[in-house]
């Protein structure tokens, strides 16, 4: 029984590192885009990546057949937008937006078009499958990934008053 | 080209970007994560089993004791005797 266990834990963890071998960077970079963070300084990025590896390390049993870097970047975005829900408090988010300088390629978008865009644009996840993901309507989705997008090819001077980009959502 | 793939190549360029470098301990601090929520988890799973356990033992022992099933002898009649 013990036998039986560890050759199972030394298996898991080999076939394990191999997937974060190949997986790592992608994800990472992922991650980084995120958290609009540097690409030299992204401890959020980090510990978020690493708590959804653990995450995937911990199923690894239970997978059968799906594509683990699917299941570590489904949670990956779900840990996301539950922490930027809770850092950024729902409502007052626009209020606060900014505070916390970001200083990645989408430093002038807020928490939930950066989730969509990365997903949708950058991991190439459909658009019906990243609303169900997060619990919103794809309709929904494709506006803000839309306005994402204007944002992220036209955006706002600096220093200009934010309430100009004040959209109700 | 369309204007809107155009724009979807041109955010695409945007986000590839250079990856950021991956740090080395990345995979043996998840591991050592993962391991543990794998050991709690069957430890969890353990204690759940083994209460499910002593309540199927303790339901048994005290079935035995207090049999239920039998009807209880009678209170409010007296004993029919010399007929």
């Amino acid at each position: 029984m013990r036998e039986r266990q560890a050759s199972r834990n030394a298996r898991r963890t080999r076939e394990f590192e191999a997937f974060v071998a190949g997986a790592g960077g992608r994800l990472l970079h992922t991650a980084t885009l995120l958290t609009a963070e540097p690409r030299n300084g992204n401890p959020r990025a980090r510990r978020l990546l690493t708590a959804s590896l653990a995450h995937t390390y911990a199923v690894w049993d239970r997978l059968h057949g799906e594509d683990p870097y699917d299941r570590t970047r489904q949670y990956l975005a779900v840990r996301f937008a539950r922490g930027a829900w809770h850092q950024y408090g729902g409502p007052v988010r626009v209020l606060l937006r900014g505070r916390a300088v970001p200083d990645g390629v989408l430093r002038n978008l807020t928490p939930q078009e950066r989730l969509i865009l990365v997903l949708r644009m950058y991991e190439g996840v459909a658009e019906e499958q990243a609303a169900a993901l997060l619990g919103l309507p794809a309709e929904r989705v494709r506006v803000i990934c839309a306005r994402a997008m204007a944002t992220l090819l036209h955006p706002p001077r600096e220093g200009a008053a934010p309430i100009a980009k004040v959209v109700p959502s | 080209m369309s204007p809107v793939s155009r724009r979807e190549a041109d955010v695409r360029r945007i986000l590839d970007g250079s990856q950021p470098s991956v740090p080395p301990d990345l995979c043996t601090e998840a591991v050592r994560r993962g391991g543990r929520m794998l050991r709690r988890r069957r430890a969890a799973r353990r204690l759940v089993w083994l209460l499910l356990l002593a309540a199927a033992v303790a339901f048994v022992v005290w079935m035995s004791v207090a049999r239920p099933w039998v009807e209880p002898p009678s209170e409010t009649t007296p004993p029919l005797t010399g007929w």
